[in-house]
């Protein structure tokens, strides 16, 4: 069923009767031309995008719980494309532009919302390192903006202007950053990709691969799973937080720490945050759900985590970077804390790459940052599985820059996961 | 209190038996990540440096004692329960 204001009247009409399931449940068939290993916003692109923009229509999305049950419903569903270097401007960029078109593209509200991204800075040496990062951003066609203090104040009034130790002198803004509805995005691949035919596997978790000739080191052909084993012509590996644990059963190991990133919101309270706004001396974000809630985050724990919960230390430590920006928040109460398992990369950059292994695919390291790059990830992915070739935007992204040096290192902390 | 659970999973709070300084907050000390790699000799660390076994379950890792005795300390730590287990000091042979 297509959704539109027609289907919504005949609904009303009938009585909210005629609304079928967005996407089946599908049974395993014993063999398809791309598994995609991961039910996530990554995979389930990956899938619609291989259908779409490359007529590879025989493929399922094998998922070991519910799709959307790991990082795409634990993520603060910010999208944005203020990145400062050359590997990633375009690629988060395409990223933004997809977003822009999702709801169209999807014909499912997906509830993009280009609320902006405000980037405080506190000292003049920040100003210049935003600065730079924002004239980086405009020489590729990227929207930025530098604000003074009275445009900031005039966006956020109740931010702590005055503060003796950090007190905000302006902001680097992005007008088209914003939120999207991450269960929507998840919701919204999943229904265009069964509709081209994609199957979606769920309760079905990885055991392990099916290797050519039955030999280590021979070509991948397939997936064990709980539900049976899957042959398939190319599998591709997009399981954010597990991507260690999936990629050992192939003898693989990765540049990746699996590290375990808190997020917040609180009661649901009137506007009052306008779009999402960065702390810039220290690590804190919040922006205001369509609900009213207040959603926040900042550090990752910092230690090796596959417990999807964290501990007390970082959420202290998060408010208190809330309330050294906007003291009046101190006010509300904390509904729900979660946390969600993140690979941290070496170098606090994505992989999008072929294995050293034949028919084997990685979507993987995407960090804290992965939802923001949903659409252009699977873009890319798809590309790459169906072509062998890297797509231009995500050609940085190779497995091997940590071995030859080509580092995509945004923050400058080196090979350190729980520093990025 | 969580009667009957299996203690691995009860023993969340972070709390890491310091040989020199007795049992402390994880907030005091600091984390550098899985102790068990090696640097080779003469040959190309880039295993040592980026690759890691990133394991769900038991992990030997290092953390510095930043806010007490300033010591390196090895630390056994389940990562799938944050369960600690030992400590011990990383000069010392394991």
């Amino acid at each position: 069923m297509r959704y539109s204001i027609l289907s919504v009247i005949a609904n009303a009409i009938a009585g909210q009767t005629l609304w079928r399931p967005a996407w089946r449940d599908a049974e395993p068939k014993p063999a398809y031309d791309v598994v995609i290993v991961g039910g996530g916003g990554h995979g389930l692109a990956t899938a619609h995008y291989l259908a779409k923009e490359h007529g590879i229509r025989n493929v399922a999305v094998v998922e070991r719980g519910w799709i959307g049950s790991g990082n795409a419903g634990r993520n603060t569903t910010i999208i944005r494309s203020n990145y400062g270097l050359p590997g990633n401007i375009p690629f988060y960029e395409w990223s933004m532009k997809l977003w822009e078109g999702m709801e169209r593209e999807l014909n499912y509200n997906t509830m993009v919302s280009q609320r902006g991204v405000l980037n405080l800075y506190h000292s003049d040496a920040q100003r210049d390192a935003y600065a730079r990062r924002g004239n980086a951003m405009r020489l590729h066609g990227v929207d930025a903006e530098l604000l003074d203090l009275d445009q900031v104040r005039a966006l956020l009034p109740l931010a702590d202007f005055d503060n003796a130790r950090f007190p905000i002198q302006g902001g680097l803004l992005q007008r088209r950053g914003g939120t999207a509805r991450h269960d929507g995005v998840v919701w919204g691949y999943a229904r265009a990709a069964d509709q081209q035919g994609v199957d979606i596997i769920q309760n079905a978790e990885v055991t392990g691969f099916l290797r050519e000739g039955g030999q280590e080191g021979g070509k991948i052909t397939g997936v064990e799973t709980t539900r049976g084993a899957i042959r398939a012509g190319k599998v591709g590996l997009s399981v954010a937080g597990s991507s260690s644990r999936v990629a050992a059963l192939a003898s693989l190991r990765l540049p990746i720490e699996s590290h375990v990133l808190q997020a917040f919101v609180s009661e649901g309270i009137k506007p009052l945050v306008p779009g999402v706004v960065t702390f810039g001396a220290g690590h804190f974000y919040i922006s205001q759900s369509d609900k009213g809630g207040l959603v926040f985050g900042g550090d990752i724990d910092g230690y090796n985590s596959y417990a999807q919960r964290g501990n007390l230390p970082t959420v202290e430590d998060v408010c208190e970077g809330g309330m050294a920006l906007m003291p009046s928040i101190g006010r509300l109460r904390v509904l729900r804390s979660w946390g969600g398992v993140v690979d941290m990369s070496m170098d606090g950059s994505p992989i999008i790459d072929r294995a050293p292994i034949p028919g084997l695919y990685l979507n993987t390291g995407w960090c804290y940052g992965g939802f923001k790059a949903t659409p252009a990830a699977g873009w890319c992915f798809a590309h790459l599985i169906a072509r062998d070739e890297p797509h231009p935007v995500a050609a940085a992204y190779r497995l091997d820059r940590f071995a030859t040096g080509h580092l995509i290192d945004e923050k400058g902390v080196g090979a350190q996961p729980n520093l990025h | 209190m969580r009667k009957g659970s299996a203690p691995s999973r009860t023993c969340t709070d972070m709390r890491i038996p310091c040989p020199y300084c007795g049992t402390r907050d994880a907030h005091e000390f600091g984390y550098l990540g899985d102790a068990t790699t090696r640097r080779p000799d003469g040959g190309d660390p880039f295993d040592q440096v980026h690759i890691r076994d990133n394991p769900a379950g038991p992990h030997e890792e290092l953390w510095y004692h930043g806010a007490g005795c300033r010591r390196w300390l090895v630390v056994s730590r389940d990562t799938r329960t944050h369960a600690i287990t030992g400590a011990r000091f990383a000069k010392e042979p394991a």
